[in-house]
């Protein structure tokens, strides 16, 4: 092997060596620095600032914050704690650097309006938001929309909901169910039937393969929280009736309480346990549900189901 | 007169694409617009108008940048090659060295950015497969760039007619930053009590280019339409601010004592 040669074949073996050693260390320096990038981030608070700082480049920017609000938001999410701090700041800086990045107010109002783990907890800091999103950019009819959805769903102010929907559907070009919805707030004060309501508009309204997604899933849940007490009701009906609870659902067909086998939203027969509960076949693949989950397993939702109605 | 010119042009327009950075940044440019669909996906319903900013962001940057780093050797080159006096030798005179040097570093510019804008629509066309006719209102972005670009080329020429290629980049540089704070400057202006003071901040906000007027990216990333009469006042503007610029060249580059 020539001189040449073997330097080249050293070389490269002492190059993938170093990389793989600076990459290992990284992950241990990581370790250690839990949450110390964005923090550093974080040393210039000043919306201004960093306004000033993005050499009038404030869209690019902007994206770049609001990237790091989806991260944050997300590790935060994935950790299940319960402190959000960053997130108000780094929303703000966002819509200070880019104030018609509608998503942001979309998603940011909703980050910060949902209970902790899934969220900040702070509705209040929600709302301001939002009005700050309608102020900027009023004739963006979504965001009247999300606003309802917090004073409906996180606030439980459903006069506030009913006002936010109306002033919606004022906007021109407004889609025509925000005035259903504002009439359904005023007449109802919420209940299952107008989460789905709202659900399903989400998932007419979007493109956005995300939010589609999430959507869905929610519809399944309320699907789920619908359907497992009806079960559960018949079994009971069944108990009644028969002195004795039903060993599965087949009995229950063939006693005429039921139609037939009931299926989940994903295909999957639901269980009839020994003890009259009814479970889904698999929890995991259906988040947000509150029913039909397995004993002592807490129910992971965004959806606060809605006081009876009155 | 107008051929002589029209060689000069041509010919640094020629010696500017054998430049290897010029090929470098075109290519970061490139890089980063492709690298906007994978930013992209890491954020939530921000695709589209992430590829819109940091493409049209990119394009700006980097072509200012080639502005500077080309611009700041144009004319100290010449010297240190001593090919000037040869030029000069001919019937050429100063002022038509100075201005075809600007057009053919223009003409660069030109030609870079349509190959970025290219790259750029190229990658709209990726992410959405079409095109729309808003995507037209992006080209108003576009020219306004190239507006920024003969600004800073014009800048980066006068800095070459009197200092080094480092203090030229130095100065088009730190310009280029002031005048992203130009409206700043005005808000300072106007907000100062004492008269020099005030005096001062309204000539260094006239004397600093504006190039946050000239900077509509967001805008038309959101689909927010652009004035005519905007696109009529920046086009003035910026020929106004290069002429003043490329005169002030001129009139250093006429006395220069190049002995």
């Amino acid at each position: 092997m020539s001189v040449r040669k073997r330097t080249t074949v050293v070389s490269s073996v002492l190059l993938a060596a170093s990389l793989v050693g600076s990459m290992l260390m990284l992950r241990r320096v990581d370790a250690l620095r839990t949450g110390a990038t964005l923090e550093e981030v974080l040393y210039v608070t000043s919306p201004r600032t960093v306004k000033r700082m993005s050499l009038g480049y404030d869209g690019l920017m902007a994206d770049i914050y609001w990237t790091r609000v989806v991260q944050y938001f997300g590790r935060q999410h994935q950790a299940r704690t319960r402190r959000f701090d960053l997130l108000l700041p780094l929303l703000d800086i966002t819509a200070t650097l880019d104030p018609h990045l509608i998503v942001a107010y979309e998603f940011g109002s909703f980050f910060l309006a949902q209970q902790p783990p899934e969220g900040a907890g702070q509705p209040d800091a929600a709302v301001d938001f939002a009005e700050r999103g309608i102020r900027e950019n009023p004739t963006e009819w979504r965001l009247y929309y999300h606003l309802g959805f917090i004073h409906y769903l996180e606030r439980k102010d459903y006069k506030a909901a009913a006002e936010a929907f109306q002033r919606g559907s004022e906007v021109p070009n407004a889609h025509p169910w925000l005035r259903t919805m504002a009439a359904a707030m005023a007449q109802f004060g919420g209940d299952t039937r107008t989460a789905r309501f709202l659900w399903q508009k989400i998932l007419e309204s979007t493109q956005d393969k995300l939010i589609r997604a999430n959507a869905v899933k929610r519809l399944r849940a309320l699907e789920v929280d619908e359907v497992v007490p009806a079960l559960e009701a018949r079994v009971q009906l069944y108990h009644q009736n028969n002195g004795h609870l039903p060993a599965s659902f087949p009995e229950m067909i063939a006693a005429g309480y039921l139609r037939g086998l009931p299926r989940d939203p994903l295909g999957y027969p639901y269980k009839l346990m020994p003890d009259g509960r009814v479970e889904v076949e698999s929890p995991d693949d259906l988040p947000f549900i509150n029913k039909g989950l397995p004993p002592g397993r807490q129910p992971n939702f965004l959806y606060i189901p809605p006081p009876a109605k009155k | 007169m107008t051929s002589r010119i029209a060689w000069i042009a041509f010919n640094t327009f020629r010696e500017a694409v054998r430049e290897r950075v010029l090929y470098n940044l075109v290519f970061f440019a490139l890089l980063m617009v492709a690298s906007a669909l994978l930013f992209g996906g890491i954020s939530i319903g921000v695709e589209r108008l992430f590829l819109i900013n940091l493409g049209l962001t990119s394009i700006s940057l980097f072509g200012v940048l080639i502005a500077i780093f080309l611009g700041i050797g144009l004319v100290f080159k010449e010297i240190e090659k001593r090919t000037l006096y040869t030029m000069l030798s001919r019937p050429v005179r100063r002022w038509e060295f100075i201005v075809g040097k600007f057009f053919g570093l223009a003409g660069t510019l030109v030609v870079n950015t349509f190959f970025m804008a290219l790259g750029f629509y190229a990658a709209l066309f990726y992410l959405a497969r079409t095109l729309t006719a808003a995507d037209a209102s992006l080209l108003v972005a576009i020219y306004f760039i190239v507006l920024q670009f003969l600004m800073v080329t014009a800048l980066a020429l006068f800095f070459s007619t009197f200092s080094s290629p480092v203090l030229s980049a130095l100065f088009a540089f730190s310009l280029f930053i002031a005048g992203s704070f130009a409206e700043d400057l005005r808000a300072f202006a106007a907000l100062s009590q004492v008269g020099s003071t005030r005096w001062l901040a309204i000539a260094a906000a006239y004397l600093v280019p504006n190039f946050s007027a000239l900077n509509v990216i967001s805008s038309v990333a959101h689909g927010h339409p652009v004035a005519g009469a905007l696109i009529l006042d920046n086009t003035l503007y910026a020929l106004f601010y290069a002429g003043a610029a490329l005169f002030a060249s001129i009139l250093i580059f006429e006395h220069r004592n190049l002995k």
